[in-house]
Formats: structure tokens, sequence, C-alpha cells
């Protein structure tokens, strides 16, 4: 920040703005949940005398691992088969001359455009006909596949030469290893990516892994957390622990990703 | 090593009919290029018999074996892309090796054939590179090394030099010609400039909307075009084209009545294009030689002086007329010349045909 142009300061001045109004809240959790009970509704910003008891009474105390581990389960199964398999429909269409190409693509789009509220209905029906309620399974189906992502993949194959794919081929190799050891590492950067918001929005989901499971057992995070407010009569220390440990697997995948994209940018000297 | 037919190769995409039936025959270990102006089916031509398009009609043969059925790589052909089309993820050696990898070759002979191939192009040093860290000319050279440690029946080569600058396109164009006479393979080079085809080929394949114009020897080609499309396509500076009449025995063009006993016979309306090259145009003392039928004058429009040559545009009849004077000294524009046309080099097209009369 050199000289002293009115428009950077200016320009400085509402991010700076920005940033602290984003991380405030994400501070205030971390700040509350290092408070015991009753300092809480004190609404002091700083604990007077930090402990990290709440962490030790939520992992003991509730089956707060048990919802870590479901997330977690549920997040990494939900991403790795997002990836996969959208980047295999993004490359097809992508790549591959078909009789319905363009009314699978526009069917595909158009899936974007219904919200999950109008969803969890239908997906409810079919998981009760298919005895799939309160099963892990029950959880994780309607994420194993996104339509944004299969957009996603398909626009990053879209900069990928096709004459590289005819090289491989004259080079020997299959249509799946083609995909897989050619193309995809080209579109490196657009995975990070994917999997970033795969991960992010399967581990905040709230809505339908509540609808779908009854036992306490099979809760992700947010839906345990929420069970806290009614049962120890809103704990807020608690929920603000159990928010607190729920960010860092997000953290990590996000800082983990980031490098990657650059780095996957970098390397192919592909841009996406 | 192999030879390589087409029968009737066909190739349509949708409605678009692009390849309109080819019929040729490459021998074993012939240089052939195929040359032709843009969007004439070249590409299109070499991407059948590689395999990456399916023939819609006809037969391709590799060695002796119909392979219109069989994958790219059953075809044991190699391919030199335009782009290169090398892996941006992997390194030289990756990329050199990799079809053989595909193969599931021993990795002692991968790393050997490798060498070797890298060690022939100069490209021994940069093998831990990536091709992002490549000038044009290494990427060049690396895309060859990739066809050559495949050590194929048949090197396919889809403009090789395109994006390359003038200089280096020439002498990578020679590297190509001395490689062709030291492994001796089987090779088609697919060019839109015809200086590359005359001076590559064995034979070249001249293709015009998806069919064959001519195939011949450059010197063929160059000096008995079958019509004026070839006569044109074929040589630089281009040669030059006069409306005419055939009235007798006699080829009538504004000021001047060449004698041409032997189109006597023709019958028809008698217009005809006359076609002579710029170097076949004698000038001053030269144009003497020439029997007297065969001289005109001139006035020297723009000049281009190139050193030991200079090109001069004239006018015969309304119609530019190039003319190549050999030489250091060059007219100035304005002035008035005496030129004459070698009678020996004198092309007679049919003026609705195109095709040549003699
Ligand atoms: N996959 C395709 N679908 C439809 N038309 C195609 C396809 N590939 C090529 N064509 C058409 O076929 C014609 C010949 O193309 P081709 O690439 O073989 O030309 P070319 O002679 O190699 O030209 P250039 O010198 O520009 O490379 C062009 O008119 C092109 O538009
Ligand atoms: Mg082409």
């Amino acid at each position: 920040m050199k000289g002293g142009r009115p428009g950077r300061i200016l320009a400085f001045t509402l991010l700076l703005l920005g940033g602290v109004v984003m991380v405030t809240p994400l501070l205030f959790m971390l700040a509350t949940s290092l408070k015991t009970g009753d300092e809480v509704y004190a609404l002091t910003f700083l604990p007077r005398a930090p402990t990290l008891e709440n962490y030790v009474d939520i992992l003991t105390r509730s089956p707060f691992g048990r919802w870590f581990a479901v997330s977690f389960t549920v997040s990494t199964v939900s991403t790795l088969s997002v990836l996969f398999f959208d980047s295999l429909v993004g490359y097809t269409l992508a790549k591959f001359r078909f009789r319905g190409r363009g009314v699978v693509f526009v069917l595909i789009l158009s899936t974007l455009m219904i919200p999950t509220e109008m969803l969890v209905i239908p997906w409810y029906v079919m998981a009760k006909s298919m005895g799939w309620l309160d099963t892990l399974w029950g959880i994780m189906f309607p994420g194993l596949m996104s339509g944004f992502g299969v957009f996603l993949m398909r626009q990053f194959f879209l900069g990928v030469p096709d004459a590289l794919l005819d090289a491989a081929r004259i080079d020997g190799l299959g249509e799946f290893r083609i995909f897989w050891e050619v193309a995809l590492p080209l579109v490196a950067p657009a995975l990070s990516a994917l999997a970033i918001f795969a991960f992010l929005g399967n581990w905040t989901a709230f809505l339908w892994p509540l609808i779908v499971t009854t036992s306490p057992g099979l809760y992700t995070v947010p839906v345990g957390l929420a069970s806290l407010s009614g049962e120890f009569q809103t704990d807020w220390e608690m929920i603000m622990t159990g928010a607190s440990i729920a960010t860092i697997p997000t953290l990590l995948v996000f800082i983990v990703l980031q490098r990657n994209i650059i780095r996957g940018i970098m390397l192919t000297g592909l841009k996406g | 090593m192999a030879s390589v037919a087409l029968r009737g190769v066909r190739k349509d995409f949708g409605r678009t009919q692009v390849i309109k039936g080819v019929d040729l025959e490459i021998a074993d270990r012939e240089f052939v290029v195929f040359v032709g102006p843009s969007g004439c089916g070249k590409s299109t031509l070499l991407r059948l018999i590689a395999g990456l398009e399916d023939a819609s009609a006809g037969e391709i043969e590799i060695g002796g074996r119909v392979v219109n059925t069989m994958a790219p790589k059953d075809r044991n052909i190699a391919m030199v892309f335009q782009n290169y089309a090398l892996y941006p993820h992997m390194t030289v050696a990756r990329n050199m090796g990799f079809g053989l990898r595909a193969a599931r070759l021993p990795a002692a002979e991968i790393e050997r054939r490798v060498r070797a191939a890298a060690d022939m192009l100069g490209l021994a040093d940069l093998l831990d590179r990536r091709p992002g860290a490549l000038s044009g000319g290494q990427r060049q050279r690396v895309a060859m090394g990739r066809a050559i440690v495949r050590d194929p029946q048949v090197f396919l080569f889809d403009e090789p030099l395109s994006n390359l600058d003038a200089q280096l396109r020439t002498q990578v164009r020679t590297e190509i010609k001395k490689l062709h006479q030291q492994v001796r393979t089987t090779a088609i080079y697919v060019t839109h400039d015809q200086v590359e085809a005359m001076t590559l080929a064995d034979r070249i394949v001249l293709l015009r909307d998806g069919r064959v114009e001519q195939v011949g020897t450059p010197t063929a080609l160059f000096e008995r075009p079958v019509n004026r499309f070839v006569a044109g396509f074929i040589g630089s500076p281009a040669m030059n084209f006069i409306p005419a009449r055939l009235e007798g025995a006699e080829i009538v063009l504004p000021g001047m009545r060449l004698p041409c006993p032997a189109l006597a016979h023709r019958g028809g309306d008698g217009a005809v294009t006359l076609g002579i090259r710029p170097e076949d145009i004698w000038a001053g003392e030269d144009s003497l030689r020439a029997p007297v039928a065969c001289r005109f004058e001139a006035v020297a429009g723009v000049v281009e002086p190139m050193g030991s040559e200079a090109l001069v545009m004239t006018q015969v009849g309304g119609v530019d007329v190039q003319v190549r004077l050999i030489g250091r000294a060059h007219p100035r524009a304005g002035e008035r010349l005496r030129l004459a046309m070698d009678p020996a080099q004198i092309h007679v097209f049919d003026g609705a045909s195109g095709v040549s009369l003699r």
C-alpha cells in the first residue's frame, strides 16, 4: 500500500471492514467456546478465565465424536463420488459427440434451478420406499452427484485440446485411461475447487440429514448441534464448542486444496 | 516399414462430404506429402489413416492389412501433431515413453529407446523438463521423439512446422528430411505450404476439396501440371495466367499471336488460358533468344528487388503478369521493358475446365 491514492485507501478500508464483519462471528464463536456456562450471557467478547473444559465435556458427555464421524464419512464419500462421477460425465459431455448430447446437458443444468427444499419430499418418499430412512446411505445418496459439478467440469474439459486425447489414442491408451491419465490431471485446479464446494456443502448440510435421520447416533454435526439446544436448555457454550471443532476439517480442506489449485495452474499451464 | 493404400476412401461428417473418394498407393519407404489449400481435407485424410476417424466408405490398407476397423494403436503408426500435443503434466522423458509404457514394455527397454531418440534429436539434457519449459523448436523435437520411440511402420505428420518461425522452419525441415533418410520409414506429411511439399516429398499428393487433383514427383507437378489449379498452386511466385483465344494453330493474346501447331486440331469456342511462370519470362538481351512471335513489350509497375533477383509487376492486355528477373540490376517503375516468353515453358489450359492442353 504505497502512495496515498484515495481510491486505494478506500478499497482497503472497505475490504478491511468486510473482513472484520466476516471474521467477528467466528471469533465470537471461538471465544464463547472458551467461556464457562455462567459467562455466556455476559456478552463480553473475551472470556475472563479461558478454559478448555467445554471441549472435554462435549467429547465425553455428548455423542459429538459419533456425529463428527458420520459427517466426515458422508462428506468424504460424497465428495469423492462427486469428483469421480461429475468429471466423468463432464468429460463425456465435453469431448464426445453423440445423439442427444445437448438435451442431456440442458437437463443436467436444469437441476441447478431446483432448490433443496423442493427436493426433500421426493427424496424422502424415495428413501422410504427403498428402506434407506435413518441410514448412512440415506443421508448421502442425494449428494453423490451434482449438476453444478458436471457443469463446472464440462467447462474445464472443453479447454483440454482434442489433439492431446488423439495423441493418447495413438499412444495406445484406452478411453478410460485417457480420461484418467491425460485429461483429469489437466483439470486438477477445477477438481480442487469442486472438492471444496462438495465437501463444504455436505459438511454444512442441515435440512436433509435432519429429515432422514431419527436416531441420534446417525446425526451429522449440524443436526447434532441443533439437538443440543433442546436437550440441555440451549448450552450455547457447548454449541459454540462443537461448531468450533467442526470448522477444523473445512479449514484443512480449504488450505490443502487451495494450494493445489495454484500449483495445478502453474503445473499444467492450462488456465480455467 | 510398410506400404499404404487407399481405395475409394470417403468421409462424411453428417451431411458434409469432406473426402470424396480418394485412391492412392504409397510405397514402402516413400515420403509422401499431402498438400492443398486450407479446408481441402488433408488433416481428415491423415486422421483416417491414423484411425482417429472412421472412413464412411472405402478401404485403408497399411502393410498389406486392411486396417479400417483397427484402433490407432494397432495400426503401427506414429503421429506428430500441429501443436505438438505434448502432455503438459509429464516430463519430456515421460512424454516420449508414454506410449511404450501403455504397451507394457519393460522399463529398461523404454529407458533405452527414449535415450536413443533423445540423443538423436539433441534432447538428452531436457529429459526432466516439462513441455511448458521448452522453446517451440524443442517441443517440436520432443513430438518427433515421441513418434520415433514407437518405431512405427508409418510416420504421420500434420503440419508439424507451422508453429515455428521462418528460420527454424527451414532448419527443422532439413532435419526431418535427414531423419527420413536415416530411418527410411514410410512417411506421410501434411502441409499447406508448397515449398515444404516441394523440398520434402518423394511424391506430392495435391488435394482440393476432398479430391486428389494430381499425384507425382515435385518436378512432375511443377513441369507438367494437369490443370490450372495445380499450376497455380505449385511454384512460388505463382504462375501467371492470361486469358487467350485459340485460333487455328495460333494462340491469340492482346498484341501477340503465338504459333501452337500442337493444338491446331482442337475445336470448341477457342477460349483458353495461357500460363507462364514468372521465371520463364525473359527480359532485355535474353528476350532476343525467343522467336519473334513470343516477344512483347510492357511497362514495369511495382518492382520488388530481392538482392540477386527482382520481381517486377507488369500488365499484358489488362492482366497482371509477374516477371522474375535474375541479376542484381533491376528496372525502375515506369520503365519500358522488352520481354519474351520462353516458348518451351508456355502452358495452355482449357478456358472453362482448366484442364491442361499441353
Ligand atoms: N469433426 C468434424 N465435423 C464436421 N466437419 C469437419 C470435422 N472435421 C473437419 N471438418 C471439415 O472438413 C473439412 C476439411 O477439414 P480438414 O481439417 O481436413 O482440412 P485441412 O485440409 O487439414 O485444412 P487446414 O489446412 O486448415 O488444416 C473442413 O471444411 C472442416 O470444416
Ligand atoms: Mg489441417
